[in-house]
């Protein structure tokens, strides 16, 4: 077992990989009341299409999601219900890029981590659960087409991104999920959820080497193979569309631009790129940025305003988003801005500023163990170590703030997507 | 796991100080609690964003943001919140704790005595408020309130307290309405800032490392400015026992929406008369509606798969149950039915030991939890100074354990409906918008 300390943070790490591949993740924090899993698949939205001993599958939009619901279901019940019932509480989510189930529990902890690795292991669905699973999933659809931020978003997504699968929704549409069969969640159960294409991530009141032996016993011996994925046809950095508008029940406009770029190699490189962006964006449009302030004095934006930085299936963008009562006025103030901090590059006190001001944010986020958790896995699948952020965090130099500025945001790259009131 | 310390930092200002050294920020929680006023409540929830526009050290937003991004990304944040029928206001304040960024500042005193500037020395040159401050907020606010409508969920909630609660305070919304807030003025607002801050109960609660005499200390000189504290009002939630009518109230309304929402509102009898048994009904809740393994979930969603939620909640202080729902118009009904059904099955005691031990395995599990967030810890607190009868999280713990299916059927026994708001997307005559 490895195990590593970080005396900055006060925070320290125990790292096992198990001979069927699986890594295992704890960082104990004994004050604590509650203990927290999170057993990760590195399998989300955007893996449709995968190649698996030769042969290339496609499989219908929203795939993983719907598996994610349907893993619940086991022969004795509903897996939600034993982990509820045994005083935990579960839950599970699907990204562009990974799938998770986690519970936290205050006590208990090893009958629900058997539990939470069982199910997750054990594929079982049939015609009337996927029946059934569809209704709900509908509804989720349904649900989520009546949302303006969620129109505002993958609007913004189509506009930017011809064929890359993070374009449409991770949920899929009511024709997609109706495609799918227990035979189609089978194949992708088997072709991703092995132990070496998945992480266990555990902190809190924990004991590691009791989460090891339960590992051992419970999970399969076998590491599976790795699929090869394949996005599409590669897309150049240009737009499909410009501006789409759509007009919704809402009270004022709200509106998200976006710029592709390309995204950093994986490893140390995705690290250091994610943490330039944020320093980046929050002194282009963080809320002490002479950006936000101005605009929020004018009134208009709001402090909803935000922009982050993103990458997945082989495409990188950044997104500025909010309500504004006139979002074409924000956009070319933004882009205005960019114009000018990539020609002198940022204001060397304000750099300094949100370089401390990061620190602080950083070290407030190891508050969460869900945080802490979700970091390492997704660390884990991109080759880094969450928890060494702070180190690279002092040593950003102000010269890579700029050429994020250069490399990220070029105006021709942008586009814009609005939700006006009818 | 964290000690407890109360004390008065002035005379009639109560500190709070808990103490832990598991989280790696330090808290404090500013409150301002007054009742609930249609007339004023646009009015207090302006102040924090106004105050936090500017104080007299720190004019604007460029130096109150530089200044907290020196103190390590201190934050400063408005609150504003509704507790039964007490509107609480003030800033939500959190750093992080000195042993983790390497300097040996004091950053627990030098936040605080940021934020004592903004609540207690604006600029207030002209013998007013700012008036771009309050004309910038006070739009924001207003687009604030318009902008209830964009989460239909939430907006349904609303239109059903109003519906159902029309004569009292607690269908006033936090943010106050559009009507009142559009008469705000530099004048008015500043009334209403100087009687809050000599009028109005401040409650101040600390989480972090700082021993109490150090935080009181920092806060007695943040809050140096402080006007004496006379006359405080008596504060309360008004109880409406019973649904004024047998028969429910109904109401419908269409908007522009492809899923349909089912509001229902419960008045909760004698449960909430003399001492309310409030460990009985945070379990009667969880058994009826809240959580994967409630009635509602596993009855409504899971086996009718009617909606993609059905959940109840209810707030202890007022008395009142909601149940929300997402549904399809053509099964408004039917989702009803089941909705009505499932309470009944609690009201005869049909709960099962698995139903009774998950619901205080997620309830306790859930208090627990809160006390691993420095903010779940300061409300867990907060909520029982605003409470009828208080108890430490741990103690409500235990009581919650004890909890039998007799003190369950006794506190249902008279939960009963008194409006139901439906949300479609039909016009009566079942076209569409």
């Amino acid at each position: 077992m490895e195990h590593r300390q970080y005396p900055q943070i006060g925070e320290q790490l125990y790292i096992e990989k198990l001979a069927n591949g699986l890594s295992i993740f704890a960082v104990p924090k004994a004050a604590y009341h509650k203990s927290f899993a999170f057993y990760a698949v590195d399998y989300g939205g955007v893996d449709r299409r995968f190649n698996l001993s030769g042969t290339w599958i496609d499989t219908p939009q929203g795939v993983a999601h719907f598996l994610e619901h349907e893993m619940f279901d086991m022969e004795y019940g509903d897996a939600l219900t034993k982990l509820s019932s045994n005083g935990a509480n579960p839950n599970a989510f699907t990204s562009s890029d990974i799938t998770a189930y986690y519970f936290e529990c205050t006590e208990k902890f090893d009958e629900n981590l058997d539990t939470l690795l069982s199910f997750v292991s054990t594929p079982y669905f049939s015609d009337t659960s996927v029946v059934k699973e569809q209704g709900i999933i509908g509804q989720e659809i349904r649900m989520g087409e009546d949302d303006p931020d969620y129109n505002v978003y993958y609007n913004l997504m189509k506009s930017l991104f011809r064929h890359n699968p993070v374009r449409d929704s991770v949920a899929g549409t009511i024709e997609s999920i109706s495609q799918i069969t227990p035979q189609t969640l089978y194949d992708c159960h088997k072709v991703f959820y092995h132990p070496s294409n998945m992480a266990l991530c555990v902190s809190g009141n924990v004991d590691i080497s009791q989460v090891i032996e339960i590992a051992e016993r419970i999970l399969p011996k076998d590491p599976g193979e790795n699929p090869g994925r394949d996005y599409g046809q590669a897309e150049d950095l240009k737009p499909e569309e410009y501006k789409v508008i759509k007009a919704m029940e809402v009270s004022q406009p709200m509106f998200i631009a976006g710029c592709k770029s390309i995204p950093a190699p994986k490893g140390i490189a995705t690290q250091r790129q994610d943490i330039i962006s944020a320093i980046a964006l929050d002194i282009l449009a963080g809320h002490s940025s002479p950006l936000y302030i101005r605009l929020y004095g004018e009134g208009l934006v709001y402090s909803d305003f935000s922009a982050s930085y993103d990458a997945s299936a082989d495409v990188a963008y950044t997104l500025f988003g909010g309500e504004s009562s006139d979002p074409e006025r924000v956009f070319d103030e933004v882009n205005k801005e960019i114009e000018k901090l990539s020609d002198t590059g940022p204001d060397s006190g304000l750099f300094q500023r949100t370089l401390k001001a990061s620190i602080g944010s950083y070290v407030r986020s190891l508050n969460s163990l869900e945080s802490i958790c979700v970091g390492i896995a997704n660390g884990h699948f991109l080759g880094f170590d969450a928890l060494t952020g702070l180190d690279i965090l002092k040593s950003i130099k102000e010269e890579e703030i700029t050429n994020f500025y250069r490399s990220h945001l070029s105006p021709q790259n942008m586009a814009i997507s609005i939700v006006v009131p009818k | 796991m964290h000690t407890v310390h109360t004390d008065n930092i002035f005379p009639g200002v109560e500190l709070t100080c808990i103490n832990t050294d598991k989280f790696k920020t330090g808290t404090l929680s500013i409150n301002l609690v007054s009742n609930l006023n249609r007339e004023t409540a646009a009015h207090t929830a302006l102040l924090p964003r106004v105050l936090r526009r500017g104080s007299k050290d720190y004019p604007d937003m460029e130096r109150i943001s530089s200044a907290l991004d020196e103190l390590y990304g201190a934050r400063i944040e408005p609150t504003i919140r509704k507790k039964g029928e007490l509107h609480c206001i003030g800033f939500h304040v959190d750093f992080p704790d000195d042993r983790f960024i390497g300097s040996s500042g004091n950053l627990l005193e030098e936040t605080a005595t940021l934020a004592g500037g903004i609540l207690l020395a604006p600029d207030l040159s002209g013998g007013l408020l700012r008036d771009d401050y309050v004309q910038s907020e006070k739009k924001n606010l207003i687009d604030d309130i318009r902008s209830i409508i964009n989460d239909k969920r939430g907006y349904s909630v609303d239109r059903l307290l109003e519906e159902m609660c029309s004569g009292e305070a607690y269908s006033i919304n936090r943010l106050g309405s559009e009507t009142e807030a559009l008469k705000i003025t530099p004048q008015s607002l500043t009334e209403c800032y100087l009687n809050m801050i000599s009028e109005a109960k401040l409650e101040i609660y600390y989480c972090g490392t700082a021993k109490p005499e150090q935080v009181k200390s920092a806060l007695q000189n943040a809050l140096a400015n402080l006007p004496q504290r006379n006359n405080l009002p008596k504060l309360g939630t008004e109880i409406i026992l019973y649904p004024p009518s047998d028969a429910p109230k109904r109401v419908v309304e269409t908007l522009d929406v492809t899923q349909g929402k089912l509001v229902a509102g419960f008045r909760l009898g004698k449960a909430m008369e003399n001492n309310p048994d409030y460990p009985a009904l945070m379990l009667f809740n969880a058994i009826y509606g809240s959580g994967v393994m409630s009635k509602l979930f596993l009855n409504v969603r899971e086996k009718l798969a009617l909606c993609y939620y059905a959940s109840s909640s209810l707030d202890k202080h007022k008395g009142i149950m909601l149940v929300s729902s997402g549904v399809e118009y053509a099964n408004f009904e039917v989702a009803l039915k089941e909705i009505l059904a499932q309470l009944d099955h609690v009201k005869n005691g049909d709960i099962s030991d698995v139903e009774m031990n998950a619901a205080k395995g997620t309830i306790t599990t859930s208090i627990k939890a809160s006390m691993d967030r420095p903010a779940g810890l300061l409300e867990l607190y907060f909520d029982g100074s605003v409470s009828a009868i208080q108890y430490d999280p741990e103690k409500l713990c235990e009581m919650i354990e004890a909890v039998s299916v007799d003190q369950i059927v006794n506190t249902a026994a008279e939960i009963n409906t008194d409006t139901i708001y439906f949300l479609t997307g039909e016009n009566d005559d079942g076209t569409r918008n």
